[in-house]
């Protein structure tokens, strides 16, 4: 049987999910934690099951977290990193998808360096698919994991301010917490310089600042994000020792924010950058590396969820049939 | 000769809009008018019953892009003709982006030779404004006006240099030639995909913002200014461009303009959940916008409807959004999407038609678009009333790429004549879902 809260075989993004879904979805990631910080991490319920990591764009750190997730679950799991190089050769994404699919996959994780992307792969088959990512539109496991950082470190997300702080404009992990949050109650502030700032993003439901100081003031939370310097430097900022100096977070700006406010990146960091190594590495503060923790266990139960869903589903369908 | 009875006459060059006859000689309009036959049409004509229905001049569509010669798998001259003709398009000015270009008289002289094989809609040609479309050099207008291109413009790019523009301009002025600009500047459009906005940030989609199209226009009004040339823009798809086009007919500058119906009928929320379809160049604006354009058209400032017919194949546009290919089909919903206007109140059926028949043909110079004594018989039929729903599937078109897919219209060809032969007649029930 599909799960009855959460009863999708995809998570393609957060925007839409009520918070019941996101409030199941951290509620079935929670108990992994304790398990991976035990002795026994592997559980077999995924156990027989092939997951396929599908990435188009290079990572390092979300795919591990996705292989170590499934290898937990005691799925095989295929690493598929698909270059610029397959896509000289001709095959388009809808001839991958295909191609997979006919294979019988029962979990694809797919990143993409176009927004979009994974929806209309996910169009073309029928096992169970997870967004790792799509260009600028979301990273949903991201945003879980965010949360689920938050949610045990601060009982409860409703009424926190959390302020996000720089490339808001090119950032899928942006988006995914935008909608996250706000749907758990939290108040979104955004703090970036103007240029990274895209049109209409008030109708998103956060509060847009462009003075650090002004826009820390109170928060719970500060969430930075990583700047990509080859791409930005130049064009839309003039130079790093520029952001830093207005949008990096160093201990006089973090002071604004509540005493205890806690400092998240979804990495990998850039030192100097966006964030000063005094902060990213205060113990008290930071959660950076407990946010990679978290992230295998939310992986673990999101892998473990959809596949269940999509087994379900396709077992009524044949029964249907 | 073929008597056309019982039929509401409608002739935007003279605004009669009454029930009547037509009789027709060869390939002319031999006679028009209420009461021509008083019951009793020449023995030698065959009849034609028009049961009522509207009887127009065949439209002019003066916006489609050929895929013919370079990319015929997504449309042939053959393909485009008969759907023009299943759209009631009896006249249709093509764009120079072929492969290769439009932009000597031999390439010229090859689609006009291969249009007339098809014996369908009337194929004319713009020339492109520089050669091969780069923006650098002058194309040779002089000479492709020779070999019958109606008009000058580098297609799907604007001419965005602001000598070069200068030079097209002053230099088209002195044969009096028109200039057509898509008015986009590039260095804003860049890679963008659609119209920036609320919908862009949820999507996370890089954005053509509608500036693009504004500071186009505003500068090309003074470069209008400055040469005295005629200049027409293609497919305006924002509030401000109506408003800067407006100033300018004010002021006396030879301006004109047209808009397709995706931007009357559509708004950006259209693209839904990254709808390929749905990208267009100029991309679809916000509803602001949309009913600027609305009110354009109402208060003639927009003075023609064109279909800005794009046609893509699937590889084209099964792609991600923003890797995938601009523009949707056009020809085959132009009238039907075009009357909404006058399902809605906003235009009467008489301007509608117009802005598709006798504003085109005048603008181009063509001897169409009007139900006049011995003007070329070119004739749509059609029901305004009948309703259908749009789908893609069904286009003979070879590209089915409509951003209208499914939606349900009123409208529907039922008779295309040109030269005084029928072309097309459509059976009043296909197409219905």
């Amino acid at each position: 049987m599909s799960d009855p809260i959460f009863p999708h075989r995809q998570l393609l993004g957060i925007e839409g999910l009520s918070p019941l879904e996101i409030n199941r979805l951290l509620d079935l990631s929670d108990p992994y934690v304790s398990i991976n910080r035990g002795p026994e991490k592997v559980s077999g319920s995924l156990q027989g099951r092939t997951v396929v990591n599908l990435f188009f764009e290079n990572s390092t750190r979300t795919r591990t977290s996705f292989e170590l997730a499934a290898l937990r679950l005691e799925a095989n799991v295929i690493n598929m990193q698909v270059g610029s190089s397959s896509v000289a050769k001709g095959e388009t994404l809808i001839d991958t998808a295909v191609t997979l699919n006919a294979m019988h996959p029962d979990v694809l994780v797919v990143r993409h360096p176009q927004s979009g992307a994974v929806k209309l792969l996910s169009e073309k088959v029928r096992c169970a698919v997870v967004n790792g990512g799509d260009g600028s539109h979301e990273h949903p496991t991201q945003a879980l994991l965010d949360a689920l950082t938050i949610r045990r470190r601060r009982e409860k997300i409703e009424g926190l301010k959390i302020a996000i702080c720089g490339d808001v404009a090119h950032s899928r992990v942006a988006r995914s917490n935008f909608y996250l949050l706000q749907t758990l109650g939290a108040e979104v502030r955004v703090i970036a310089p103007r240029t990274l700032i895209p049109s209409g993003l008030e109708r998103l439901g956060v509060k847009v600042f462009t003075d650090m100081r002004e826009g820390l003031k109170d928060c719970d939370i500060v969430m930075m994000l990583r700047v990509q310097i080859e791409r930005m430097s130049g064009s839309y900022f003039p130079s790093m020792r520029e952001y830093f100096r207005f949008f990096g977070l160093d201990r006089e700006k973090l002071s604004l924010a509540k005493p205890d406010a806690l400092i998240m990146h979804p990495g990998p960091m850039n030192r100097g950058v966006e964030i000063d190594s005094d902060v990213a590495d205060d113990f008290e503060r930071s959660v950076i590396r407990e946010q990679v923790e978290l992230g295998v266990a939310v992986r673990m139960a999101v892998l473990e969820l959809l596949a269940g869903n999509a087994i379900a589903e396709s077992a009524t369908t044949k029964a249907a049939v | 000769m073929v008597a056309y009875t019982n039929a509401r006459l409608l002739d935007p060059a003279t605004g009669m809009d009454c029930h009547g006859e037509l009789l027709t000689d060869g390939e002319t309009i031999s006679a028009v008018g209420a009461n021509l036959f008083n019951g009793n049409p020449p023995d030698d004509a065959v009849v034609v019953n028009a049961g009522g229905l509207c009887l127009a001049p065949g439209l002019v569509d003066m916006r489609v892009q050929l895929r013919e010669p370079g990319e015929e798998h997504k449309e042939s001259l053959r393909s485009a003709a008969e759907a023009a003709v299943a759209g009631g398009v009896t006249s249709m000015a093509c764009l120079p982006n072929t492969q290769p270009v439009l932009d000597d008289e031999a390439t010229l002289e090859f689609v006009a030779r291969r249009a007339r094989l098809q014996a369908l809609t009337k194929v004319y040609a713009y020339g492109a404004a520089t050669k091969g479309l780069e923006g650098k050099e002058l194309a040779e207008l002089g000479l492709l006006a020779e070999a019958g291109a109606l008009g000058f413009t580098d297609g799907a790019v604007a001419v965005a240099n602001a000598q070069v523009m200068r030079r097209v301009l002053s230099y088209a002025a002195t044969f009096d030639l028109i200039v057509l600009q898509h008015p986009e500047d590039p260095s804003l459009a860049g890679d963008g995909a659609m119209n920036s906005g609320e919908m862009a940030t949820r999507l996370g989609l890089p954005t053509i913002p509608r500036e693009a199209e504004i500071i186009m226009l505003e500068r090309d009004m003074r470069l209008v200014e400055m040469t005295g040339a005629r200049y027409h823009a293609s497919h305006i798809s924002t509030s401000d461009s109506v408003d800067i086009i407006a100033r300018a007919k004010e002021k006396g500058l030879r301006v004109t303009c047209d808009t397709a119906p995706f931007y009357s009928a559509l708004n950006e929320l259209s693209v839904g959940d990254y709808r390929t379809f749905a990208k267009l160049s100029p991309p679809l604006r916000a509803e602001d916008d949309r009913l600027a354009i609305v009110e354009g058209l109402k208060c003639g400032v927009i003075d023609v409807i064109a279909s800005d017919h794009s046609p893509q194949d699937q590889d084209s546009k099964r792609l991600p959004f923003a890797q995938a290919a601009f523009g949707g089909s056009g020809l085959e919903t132009l009238l039907a999407v075009s009357l909404e206007l006058f399902h809605n109140g906003e235009l009467s059926l008489l301007d509608v038609i117009g802005k598709l028949t006798h504003a085109p043909a005048n603008l181009l110079g063509l001897d169409a678009g009007q139900l006049r004594v011995g003007a070329p018989a070119d004739l749509v039929m059609f029901d305004p009333d009948i309703g259908w729903k749009i789908v893609g599937d069904y286009f003979l078109s070879k590209s089915k790429n409509t951003p209208f897919d499914g939606r349900p219209v009123q409208g529907k060809v039922i008779r295309t004549v040109i030269d005084g032969r029928t072309v097309f007649e459509g059976k009043p029930h296909a197409h219905a879902a």
